[in-house]
């Protein structure tokens, strides 16, 4: 571990113990927050209860099933577009602006077109992470190396084998930059939905509790999405590291 | 032009396919191009409209000029200070990707319903966008030009007016064109959570009263107002960045 990442950690724990102490002594009221402390330890009463457990389950599922279609089909529809220079440059204004719309405005029709249900959770999630995907895709096959593509020729590699030991790999920083905003997006995209309208899931959860004034629930389950996400965040970007360590070498 | 003229088509084949759906799925479930635009077009007409429509755009007023102000702030302080920047960035990053919504009950606990909160929220989604996007710029400006200011005797105050700031500016118009989008997704869902006025509650009200045509025709009000924005950012960035090249 060298300085800099001991510094982030000191000012990590540095805020939690000043949130900490503002609540312990008054400043910030018990109707606005409770300490860390009592969430965490609030969290785990409820993680041993089980009484989460559907939720969490449901929630995972959907963010699970938003983020493998949006990387899927962003990566093929970032391919083919790629390939068709002509319909890239038409769609292109419209991928450009596209984030410059507000989703969550779609999902109420949604609901009345599949039901009060998964799907249009899942549409949502998939909806916001499928166009980074598409964008980065593109990104990424656009630099690689004409000299590689040439290579490949001159060594005479099949369309499969040249896609597979040239193109991936050289587009993989990019793919990899999608995939991270995809997972992020998808975890927005399903909780947001899950807590403006659903009858289940974290996001229902979190404003059940909050209706309710039921406070040390609803920051229980704060406190879990925010450090899963944390979680699921520091994995990729390590692993992304990893992959970029060593391409250097 | 040929380019002009592919997308004019790409946007009524989505048109075409909207038409498509609304056969498929019946008039209950999605309306079709024709009675959205009429009803958006009668809308237009009503008072209550611009009522619901200022107000949602005064409180991404507010929060783009909270987040815009914080976010350049806290970039421009990052970037120059580069310890800081190194320990912020991953933080920074983190946050970024956060389900923000998540926070909402907390900014509902701190600030009450009503325009506060609406503001709070749209700021804490573009706030931090800029600010990465503001630390990126600064840190990517080239080492000669820092040089030059140091020979040149600049004060601090005079390296940030004008040499920092201007040549940071393409990629701050990138920032505030994320921003800007962000922001506006947290207004209106802080507007579809909780509220009782602006257009994010118009969309929840209509599906209250399952009146489609209404949604629908407020959700694409939303989106051209909000693509305009975002195009005209789009075409001053490209601009920009070409001028910079």
């Amino acid at each position: 571990m060298n300085r800099v990442v001991w510094i982030r950690t000191a000012v990590v724990v540095g805020f939690i113990l000043l949130l900490e102490l503002l609540c312990r002594y008054g400043v910030i009221g018990r109707m606005t927050m409770i300490p860390p402390s009592e969430m965490a330890t609030h969290l785990w009463r409820l993680l041993q209860s089980g009484r989460a457990n559907a939720d969490i389950a449901e929630t995972l599922s959907n963010v699970a099933v938003a983020f493998a279609s949006a990387v899927v089909g962003g990566f093929v529809i970032g391919s083919i577009l790629h390939s068709v220079p002509r319909l890239r440059r038409a769609v292109d204004p419209f991928l450009a602006t596209y984030y410059a719309i507000p989703f969550f405005a779609f999902y109420p029709l949604l609901v009345v077109i599949f039901g009060l249900n998964a799907a249009p959770i899942i549409l949502i999630g998939f909806l916001f992470g499928v166009v980074a995907m598409i964008i980065n895709t593109m990104n990424g096959l656009d630099r690689i190396p004409r000299v590689l593509i040439k290579t490949a020729r001159v060594n005479g590699l099949g369309p499969v084998r040249t896609a597979w030991l040239i193109k991936l790999p050289s587009a993989a920083p990019q793919l990899f930059t999608g995939i991270k905003l995809a997972i992020a997006y998808s975890f927005i995209g399903v909780i947001a939905a899950e807590f403006i309208m659903s009858t289940s899931g974290l996001g229902y959860s979190i404003a059940f509790a909050f209706n309710n004034f039921d406070n040390r629930t609803m920051y229980a389950l704060m406190l879990f999405i925010i450090t899963l996400v944390t979680i699921v965040n520091a994995f990729f970007h390590v692993w992304e590291r990893r992959i970029m360590a060593r391409r250097g070498r | 032009m040929r380019q002009f003229i592919d997308s004019l088509i790409f946007a009524a084949v989505l048109v075409g396919l909207w038409q498509g759906l609304h056969w498929f799925a019946g008039d209950i479930a999605i309306a079709s191009p024709g009675v959205t635009a009429e009803r958006a077009w009668q809308m237009v007409g009503t008072a209550s409209f611009w009522a619901h429509f200022r107000e949602t755009f005064s409180a991404l007023g507010y929060a783009l000029a909270i987040a815009v102000l914080g976010g350049m702030t806290i970039g421009l302080l990052l970037g120059l200070h580069r310890l800081s920047g190194e320990v912020a960035e991953p933080i920074l990053v983190s946050l970024y990707s956060l389900p923000k919504i998540t926070l909402y009950p907390l900014i509902l606990l701190i600030f009450g319903l009503g325009m506060s909160a609406k503001v709070a929220f749209g700021a804490i989604h573009g706030i931090i966008p800029i600010a990465i996007f503001t630390m990126g710029a600064v840190k990517t400006i080239a080492p000669v030009y820092f040089k030059t200011a140091r020979v040149l005797q600049l004060t601090r105050r005079q390296l940030v007016t004008t040499v920092v700031i201007p040549a940071a500016i393409p990629e701050l118009v990138s920032g505030l064109r994320v921003g800007f989008s962000l922001t506006l997704l947290g207004v209106l869902i802080g507007e579809m959570f909780a509220s009782q006025r602006g257009l994010g509650y118009l969309v929840m009200n209509a599906i209250g009263t399952l009146d489609v045509p209404t949604m629908m025709a407020v959700v694409l009000m939303l989106a051209l107002v909000a693509v305009a924005i975002s195009a005209t950012l789009l075409y001053l960035d490209r601009r920009l960045h070409h001028r910079a090249a």
